[in-house]
C-alpha cells in the first residue's frame, strides 16, 4: 500500500477500532482531544520530499507498511525485560512494553516528596492539575501530522512532575521496549515532563526492542522547564535496524531555566527526530548534543529549532555523526533570533565522519537573525578519518582496525563525555566500540 | 641490522630517493644530514612505511626480513620507531591510552604477555622521568596543546616505552630551544644500547654535539653523496652544504 490516501484511511479505520475498544472512556475529556486530533490528521497530508523540512527524507518506506496501533499486550517474560536493565543506569525505572506501562517491574526509590514519576494513563485518569496545565500545551496537532496521529491514539507514556524547589538526585530511566513478535505494530508513547521552579531532574529516555522486526515508534514528548529549573535528558535510541522512529520533542523554557538534551541514535530504517525549543523568558540556556551512528542503508534525520524569542539566552548545539556503508544522515539546525532577543549567544556545530564511499550527509545550518547585538556562529563538516592520524597510530604498532576504532572513539568522545551518568557513559563507549568493528557481528 | 640497497622512491610521481645505499649495524648511531629537499625526511618516512610514498626500485632488509613488504604497524612491531618531525595532535585519544594500546599490540605480536593497567602505569612513570615529563600531560590528548618541545619529548617518551630496536629521529631538533634539545638528547642517549641502533635525521650539526654519531652521511638530491665520521658534521657546519653541492657538480661534470 503505497498510496498516501490509502494509508491515511488505514489509520482512520484503526482509530475507529481503537475508539470501539475504549469502554466508557469515550466520555472522558481526553477523548475529546483524541477526536480533535484524528480530525486534524484527516485534514493534514504526509510530508513528501517537496516539503522543505523533509527534503532529504522520503517516508515512502514508512508508508508502505500497514502498522497496527499496539494494544499494549505482550507476553514478554520478566527475565527478558530485566536484561535491558543489566547496566544498572539508576535505581529509578519506568518500564513500558509495546507502549504499555508495566507497573510491577517499575520502581522509584527515594524520590523527594511530591515528585511524581508515573505513567501518563494514571496521570490522565486522576485528573492531575499538572496535566490540565501542561498537557498538549506545547505540541501542535493542528499542523504536525505525526503529532496529530500520536495524539489521536494517546494512551500511555511517561509522566514526570517535579515540584518547585525539589532536586531529584538519581536519574530516572524510562525504558520503552518493543516486542513485536513479527507483527508490524505502532507504539505511540506520549510523554510529559514538568519541572517546577528551581527544581532539578535528569532523565534517561531509552528505546529498545527484542529483535530486528519492522515496527514503528511515534513519540511525542512535551517538556515544561520552570523558572531556574535544570533538566538533563539522555535519549538513547537503539531500536531495530528495520524500525521506523519518529520523535518530536517540544520544550518550553521559562526564565533562567537550563535544558540539556543528549540524543544518541543508532538509527533505524528511518529515524527522524525533531526538537523544538522555545525561550519564553530571559536568561535561559539550551544545549542540544547529538551522536548518530549509522550503517547499512539507515537514514537518520535530525531537525532542531531553537527559538530565541527573548533576550539574554544562550543555546549550544553540537551534533556528530559517524556513517558507514550506504547510510544517510540529515541535519538541519534552525536558530531563530527574534528582533528583541538582544545579547543572544547561539552556537551550532555539526560534524560528520564518513567511513565509506557511499555514505552521504546533508547538513544545513539555518540561522535567522533579526536582532543586532548577538553572537551567533555555525559550522558543519563532513570528512573522513584523518590519514595522518591513522598513520601515526600504525607507526606505533597499532593495527588498522584498532586504529580506526581509536579515532572513531576520539571523534565521538566529547559528546559521550558531556553525559554525566558514568554508567550511561560506559554503556555508550561499549556500543561505540561494537558498532563499527568489522570483526564483530552487528546485532 | 638494516640494509638499504639502491632505494628509489616517488611521491605524487616525483622521484625523491634516487638510489640510497646504507648499512646500519646494531649499537651504531648514524646521522643523515643534508640540505632541505634532499630526501632526508622522505627516507625516514619510507622506512616507517608511509603509504603516500611509492618505492619503485631497491631493497630494504631489517634483521633479515624484507621490510618493504611489511605494513607500517608490522614494521613498528618488528621494532622500528619513527619520531615524527611534526607529531600529530589527536584530540580525544589520551597519551596513556595510545601508549598502552601500542605497547600491548607490540607485545602480543612478539608472543609476550600484555600489561594490565597497573603494570603499564608503573612502567610509564619510570619512563617519564627519562624525558622529564610532567605527569599531568599523561591524561591529556595526544600532543594536544603541547608546545613544540613537549611534542618532541613526547616522541622520545613513546620511544622509551615501546623500546624499539631501530629508532629513526626525523629532524627531532627542529624548533627546539637548547633546554628541550638537551632533554631530548639525554633521553635518546639513555636508550642507546649494543643491541639497538639509531638513525638521526637532522639539518643542523648542533644536535650531534649531544647525540654523538658513529657515522655521518650527507643526503643530497636523493642520494648519499658523502659519508664519514663525526668530523664530517663539523666540516659541514663550517663550510655549509654548498661546498658539497659544488663537489657533486665537479663529479658529475
Amino acid at each position: 500500500m503505497s498510496n498516501k490516501t490509502e494509508i491515511k484511511n488505514w489509520y482512520l479505520s484503526r482509530f475507529k477500532d481503537f475508539e470501539n475498544s475504549l469502554n466508557g472512556e469515550s466520555a472522558k475529556p481526553i477523548h475529546k482531544l483524541r477526536k480533535e486530533a484524528i480530525e486534524n490528521f484527516s485534514l493534514l497530508n504526509f510530508p513528501t520530499t517537496h516539503d522543505e523540512d523533509w527534503k532529504y527524507t522520503s517516508i515512502a518506506p514508512l508508508l508502505s507498511h500497514n502498522f497496527k496501533p499496539s494494544d499494549g499486550i505482550s507476553h514478554l517474560d520478566e527475565n527478558k525485560i530485566k536484561k535491558f536493565l543489566q547496566y544498572k543506569f539508576t535505581t529509578n525505572v519506568l518500564i513500558f512494553v509495546n507502549g504499555k506501562f508495566i507497573k510491577r517491574l517499575s520502581k522509584t526509590k527515594n524520590l523527594p516528596q511530591g515528585v511524581i514519576a508515573d505513567n501518563m494513563a494514571s496521570a490522565i485518569s486522576s485528573n492531575s492539575p499538572v496535566i490540565k496545565e501542561h498537557f498538549n500545551k506545547y505540541a501542535n496537532n493542528k499542523e504536525q501530522i505525526f503529532t496529530a496521529l500520536s495524539t489521536a491514539f494517546t494512551t500511555d507514556g511517561a509522566f514526570i512532575f517535579v515540584p518547585d524547589g525539589k532536586i531529584v538526585e538519581e536519574p530516572i530511566h524510562i525504558l520503552f521496549i518493543t516486542d513485536s513478535k513479527g507483527e508490524k505494530i505502532l507504539t505511540q508513547p506520549r510523554n510529559l515532563l514538568v519541572a517546577g521552579k528551581n527544581s532539578q531532574v535528569s532523565i534517561i529516555e531509552h528505546y529498545a526492542s527484542t529483535n530486528d522486526d519492522i515496527y514503528f515508534t511515534n513519540v511525542i514528548t512535551e517538556i515544561a522547564a520552570g523558572e531556574d529549573s535544570v533538566i538533563d535528558i539522555v535519549k538513547l535510541q537503539e531500536e531495530s535496524i528495520n524500525s521506523f522512529h519518529i520523535c518530536r520533542v517540544e520544550v518550553n523554557q521559562e526564565r533562567g531555566s537550563n535544558f540539556t538534551s543528549h540524543s544518541i541514535s543508532l538509527g533505524g530504517e528511518i529515524a527522524r527526530n525533531d526538537i523544538n525549543a522555545r525561550f519564553n523568558d530571559q536568561g535561559s540556556e539550551c544545549t542540544l548534543n547529538g551522536l548518530y551512528l549509522l550503517k547499512g542503508k539507515q537514514l537518520y534525520d535530525s531537525h532542531t529549532m531553537i527559538d530565541h524569542a527573548k533576550p539574554y539566552c544562550n543555546s549550544h548545539e553540537h551534533y556528530k555523526g559517524i556513517l558507514d556503508d550506504k547510510s544517510r544522515g540529515v541535519f538541519n539546525g534552525k536558530v531563530l533570533v527574534r528582533q528583541d532577543a538582544q545579547k543572544t549567544n547561539a552556537f551550532q556545530e555539526n560534524k560528520n565522519i564518513i567511513l565509506s564511499d557511499d555514505a552521504l550527509v546533508n547538513t544545513k545550518p539555518q540561522l535567522e537573525i533579526f536582532a543586532d547585538d548577538v553572537k551567533c556562529s555555525h559550522g558543519a563538516t563532513v570528512g573522513q578519518l584523518d590519514n595522518d592520524s591513522l598513520f601515526y597510530l600504525k607507526s606505533r604498532g597499532i593495527g588498522k582496525e584498532k586504529a580506526l576504532s581509536i579515532l572513531i572513539h576520539a571523534f565521538a568522545s566529547d559528546i559521550i563525555k558531556s553525559i554525566k551518568a558514568e554508567t550511561v557513559k560506559n554503556y555508550l563507549e561499549n556500543i561505540l566500540e561494537k558498532t563499527f568493528n568489522k570483526e564483530s557481528s552487528r546485532n | 641490522m638494516l640494509e638499504i640497497k639502491n632505494l628509489h622512491a616517488n611521491i605524487e610521481g616525483k622521484e625523491i630517493l634516487k638510489g640510497i645505499n646504507l648499512k646500519v649495524n646494531a649499537g651504531e648511531v648514524h646521522a643523515i644530514m643534508g640540505p632541505n629537499g634532499g630526501g632526508k625526511s622522505t627516507l625516514a618516512q619510507v622506512l616507517a612505511g608511509r603509504e603516500e610514498y611509492e618505492v619503485t626500485k631497491g631493497e630494504v632488509s631489517f634483521q633479515g626480513k624484507d621490510l618493504l613488504t611489511l605494513s607500517p604497524e608490522d614494521r613498528a612491531r618488528e621494532g622500528i620507531f619513527l619520531a615524527f618531525q611534526y607529531p600529530i595532535e589527536i584530540p580525544g585519544v589520551s597519551n596513556t591510552n595510545l601508549l598502552k594500546t601500542a605497547l600491548n599490540e607490540i607485545r602480543k605480536y612478539r608472543g609476550q604477555e600484555e600489561f594490565d593497567a597497573m603494570e603499564f602505569l608503573t612502567l610509564l612513570k619510570k619512563r617519564m622521568k627519562l624525558v622529564e615529563m610532567d605527569q599531568s600531560l599523561l591524561s591529556r590528548s595526544v600532543n594536544e596543546g603541547f608546545s613544540g618541545g613537549e611534542k618532541k619529548r613526547n616522541e622520545i617518551l613513546q620511544m622509551a616505552v615501546l623500546e624499539p630496536v631501530l629508532s629513526i629521529l626525523d629532524e627531532t631538533d627542529s624548533g627546539l630551544d637548547i633546554d628541550a634539545l638537551r632533554i631530548v638528547a639525554n633521553g635518546v642517549n639513555k636508550l642507546k644500547s649494543k643491541e639497538r641502533a639509531t638513525i638521526v635525521v637532522t639539518h643542523y650539526q648542533r644536535l650531534l654535539n649531544y647525540i654523538v654519531p658513529d657515522f655521518v652521511h650527507v643526503l643530497y638530491n636523493g642520494k648519499i653523496v658523502k659519508s664519514g665520521g663525526k668530523e664530517l658534521a663539523l666540516e659541514l657546519e663550517e663550510k655549509g652544504y654548498d661546498w658539497l653541492k659544488d663537489q657533486q657538480e665537479l663529479v658529475t661534470n
